[in-house]
């Protein structure tokens, strides 16, 4: 096993004549946060989808978790969580439920069902919550709940797709705090999002222009690199190239 | 007169009090947001307004016609491009376009004036089917849609969510222009940071307004002194300035946190130096609308 | 008018862009008729019968020659005993009896009056009934062509059908039973979807707040409609007519009023339908349990009414197909004016008039 949670070469997907993703290449250390960002369209949604195992690629290689994504799809999936801001919980069940539902998929017997349903319940101070559907929390307990439940099974990277739309200052920065969290018990976290300040708080990022990797770096030396003060400023310069 | 006046407007469904005593007026040709997270209110404000939703108590004007009672007037007035996307999928963005202004009683090329400047960056694309543009183009063309017909008033619920930083930008450019052109707008949105690019703003959290002003007044407003601290382990930084006694407030905003203290910050220095903090960095900074947002919504939390 | 007219041709897009959707509207109704007509038909052909004839004489012989002669039922076996019977419907071999006693002839010739004992497999009820019905009819022809007249009480069972259908094709039963149900399916349920879909994408929302006015709304998502199902209904004829060679028999003017009459009713149960469902499988179940199935149920297109409980009869009246039904069998097959079906076109008009205004009064001008 290498140092790397995520191992890319090349990795690329066209559907007919359009290239999705154009030979991407990186890695991605354990433990680290790493932020993948682009234009709505720029390939990001293909590349987190071959990585999570749902979409084959149509060359390329990537190794997940160690293992590899073509031959190894399950054993992909075991060992990582997804979370995206679309879907991840079910409305009509209760927190509880959700939890055991989740956990049993992933395989966790009963008792460890039990006791990571109770510390999850205390860390999130959800308790009495427990038995209240999930459609009847505020929006942003739902997306701590779900992030919480995509790393129940202890997986070795977490998935984020724009986990923290929508949500108001103090709760995004609690939903933060609990990437941060996991990244520090050495979970890999690879999140997605529209929040250029976000981009700062992960260790590198990543930012996707027409399908190819155009930067990749921490957020302090990719404003250096183009003199910026801001992501967001980096990201426009990135984004505004292509379409001059 | 004033094109939008809101007047203590109540709203619930069921338990949820979805709206509590909102008052506010956009003025003549002003481009008024409302900042806030979902949940807060604001769809259904908006709707409110444009006559589809009827408030429990308070009133309302747009356009010197009141919601209730003139709905049929308002609605010829007005232009709305609703939270979702709302635009027939699968007509080209060329027969969406026909078809709004027709209904709106008007045709393209009479106000085609007014949505020039936006039309012509979609218009490579009018053959194509509207729901697969991308996210930005889609919300051009849901705003040419809604401008068609020269709207005397124009409300944008959400107009920028889901989509990415350059489109972003280019549309709140796009609302500039509009905005020259003299159409009061009143725009919602759930990223602070578009609060600046508005004349005016009402913070909204849990259906109440916590504070309506110029995005300069409301950072003015904010007293206390803001130092940004990093360093090389956030996480370890944050969680021992939690634990710090002296510290009133601590937030990750982009590479730093924002810290706000109750003692001095030489104490705090001392603290953090305790510990042992690599690349440990504290400056002075100033506040932004999210700052101003965090601690109205705490006061807020402390009222209830 | 242009504003309703451009509505008319935007829905128009949606209906033929959505090419899967046209494709069931157009492919059911020809697999429903090609289903009935020929597969799940409840004719009987060569269904094999024993004959346990206890009277041997001319009539006896004459009456089972008859029976077995005319292809719908092939004789599997003579009997000569009571006892023989239950082990060949055990066995499954035949699926009827028919037992002739002693004195079957003489009986016949001197009283006039003669017994006939018919023993079916009931373990198929609908089945079992439509043997008997068909014994029933070909012992009544025997009767009436050696007495020369119908009057004795031979028979029990001469249903409207058999009269009115004199071959017993039960395509022609389904022709007007499909036709209901198609028109119910399109005109309720794909405006109830239609509306609701609106709902669903938002787009509604931009309708409501603009100056069409919510009647305009309604009745541009509704003509396409009008116009599809009665396309639609155009094609089950013509199929009826050129597959099954089913004749019209009473004026086509008035098939195709009474047609858009219960289109429109329909129409204005599935807009009913679109003002309380928020999305579109609440509309579509709604549509199936509430419309689809009491149609294909109620309305005595499958199941006889006359033998249903008597509170399942009464329901039937308040269902609209139950009466185009009645009115398309008359038009179709008796060739029926106006003066005959006036009652049931009456109730259906007043049914319509009645959820028409019911759901103009529901549909609503703002979101709840």
């Amino acid at each position: 096993m290498s140092d790397y949670a995520i191992v890319t070469k090349a990795l690329t997907k066209r559907f007919g004549h359009f290239t999705a993703t154009d030979a991407i290449t990186f890695e991605v250390a354990k433990g680290e946060i790493f932020g993948f960002l682009g234009a709505n369209g720029a390939g990001k949604t293909t590349a987190m989808r071959m990585l999570c195992g749902l979409l084959t690629p149509t060359s390329g290689e990537a190794i997940i978790a160690g293992y590899n994504i073509y031959t190894q799809t399950e054993q992909v999936k075991k060992r990582i969580g997804y979370m995206s801001q679309k879907f991840s919980l079910y409305e009509d069940l209760t927190v509880k439920e959700n939890i055991r539902f989740y956990g049993g998929i992933y395989g966790l017997n009963y008792r460890q069902i039990k006791s990571k349903t109770a510390e999850l319940l205390q860390k999130l101070q959800l308790e009495r919550e427990a038995r209240q559907l999930v459609s009847s929390l505020p929006l942003g307990w739902k997306q701590k709940l779900a992030f919480s439940i995509a790393v129940i099974h202890d997986p070795s990277i977490v998935f984020l797709d724009e986990p923290t739309g929508g949500v108001d200052p103090i709760t995004r920065r609690q939903f933060w705090d609990l990437i941060y969290e996991a990244a520090d018990s050495g979970v890999t976290v690879f999140v997605t999002t529209h929040y250029m300040d976000e981009a700062e708080y992960c260790d590198r990022i990543s930012i996707m222009v027409d399908g190819k990797i155009k930067a990749l770096d921490t957020p302090g030396r990719l404003k250096a690199q183009f003199g910026a003060d801001s992501m967001n400023e980096v990201f426009l310069q990135l984004a505004r190239a292509k379409s001059s | 007169m004033q094109p939008i006046v809101v007047q203590n407007i109540h709203k619930r469904f069921g338990d949820v009090k979805a709206l509590r005593n909102i008052s506010f007026t956009v003025e003549e040709g002003e481009l008024f947001g409302l900042i806030g997270p979902d949940g807060a209110g604001k769809s259904t404000l908006f709707r409110i307004l444009t006559t589809l939703l009827l408030a429990d108590e308070g009133t309302a004007t747009v356009n010197g016609l009141h919601v209730v009672k003139d709905y049929r007037s308002i609605r010829r007035q007005v232009g709305y491009m609703p939270g979702r996307f709302s635009l027939y999928q699968d007509l080209s963005v060329e027969e969406n376009l026909h078809f709004f202004a027709t209904i709106f009683h008007t045709s393209v090329e009479e106000n085609y004036e007014l949505i020039r400047d936006i039309y012509e960056q979609i218009a490579p694309f009018k053959k194509r089917p509207a729901g697969k543009l991308s996210g930005g183009m889609k919300q051009k063309l849901a705003l040419c849609c809604a401008l068609v017909h020269k709207p005397a008033v124009l409300f944008l619920d959400e107009p920028t969510t889901g989509v990415d930083p350059v489109s972003r930008k280019e549309f709140w450019e796009m609302l500039q222009r509009l905005k020259q052109k003299g159409i009061p707008i009143l725009v919602s949105t759930p990223y602070m940071d578009e609060a600046v690019l508005c004349d005016r703003v009402a913070l909204i959290q849990k259906g109440e307004i916590m504070q309506i002003n110029t995005p300069a007044a409301i950072i003015a407003d904010f007293k206390k002194p803001i130092w940004a601290v990093r360093a090389r382990n956030m996480f370890h930084l944050l969680r021992d300035l939690r634990a710090y006694e002296g510290t009133d407030s601590c937030y990750a905003f982009g590479e730093y946190l924002h810290l706000t203290l109750h003692t001095g910050i030489e104490d705090a220095k001392a603290w953090l130096t305790a510990r042992h903090h690599e690349d440990l960095v504290i400056q002075s900074t100033t506040a932004g609308i999210e700052d101003a947002f965090i601690r109205l919504m705490q006061e807020q939390n402390e009222t209830v | 008018m242009r504003q309703f007219l451009v509505f008319v041709r935007k829905e128009c897009y949606h209906i033929f862009r959505d090419r899967r959707t046209l494709l069931i509207l157009f492919g059911m109704p020809v697999i429903l008729i090609v289903l009935f007509g020929f597969a799940i038909t409840n004719e009987i052909h060569h269904s094999p019968i024993a004959v346990l004839d206890e009277a041997q004489d001319t009539y006896s012989r004459r009456l089972t020659e008859r029976i077995t002669s005319n292809g719908y039922f092939d004789l599997y076996q003579n009997l000569h005993s009571v006892r023989e019977i239950e082990p060949l419907f055990k066995k499954g071999a035949v699926r009827m009896v028919i037992v002739i006693p002693p004195d079957f002839g003489s009986d016949f010739y001197h009283q006039r009056k003669a017994a006939v004992q018919l023993l079916t497999d009931a373990s198929d009820p609908n089945n079992a009934t439509t043997l008997v019905n068909y014994a029933n009819a070909i012992i009544l022809q025997y009767q009436q062509e050696i007495t020369g007249h119908p009057a004795l009480p031979l028979t029990i069972h001469t249903e409207v059908r058999m009269v009115y259908n004199p071959s017993l094709k039960s395509v022609f039963l389904f022709v007007p039973g499909v036709m209901t149900l198609i028109l119910m399916l399109v005109s309720a349920m794909m405006t109830s979807i239609t509306i609701t879909r609106e709902k669903e994408l938002g787009t509604m929302e931009i309708l409501l707040v603009s100056p069409l006015r919510p009647l305009l709304i309604v009745a541009g998502k509704v003509v396409p409609y009008i116009v599809l199902s009665f396309i639609i209904a155009l094609i089950i004829l013509l199929m009826g007519f050129w597959i099954f060679s089913m004749p019209v028999k009473g004026s086509l003017l008035l098939l195709f009023m009474e047609c858009a009459l219960f289109g429109l009713a329909a129409l204005s149960l599935g807009v009913l339908i679109s003002s309380v469902a928020n999305s579109q499988q609440t509309a579509m179940m709604m549509s199936m349990m509430g419309l689809l199935l009491p149609t294909m149920l109620l309305s005595g297109f499958i199941f006889p009414l006359e033998s249903m409980p008597l509170p399942l009869q009464l329901l039937a009246n308040i269902i609209p197909a139950k009466w185009f039904n009645i009115i398309l069998k008359d038009v179709m097959l008796k060739g029926a004016g106006l003066e005959q079906v006036w009652l049931p076109t009456l109730i259906l008009g007043g049914m319509t008039l009645f959820f028409l205004l019911l759901s103009i009064r529901n549909f609503k001008t703002r979101l709840s």
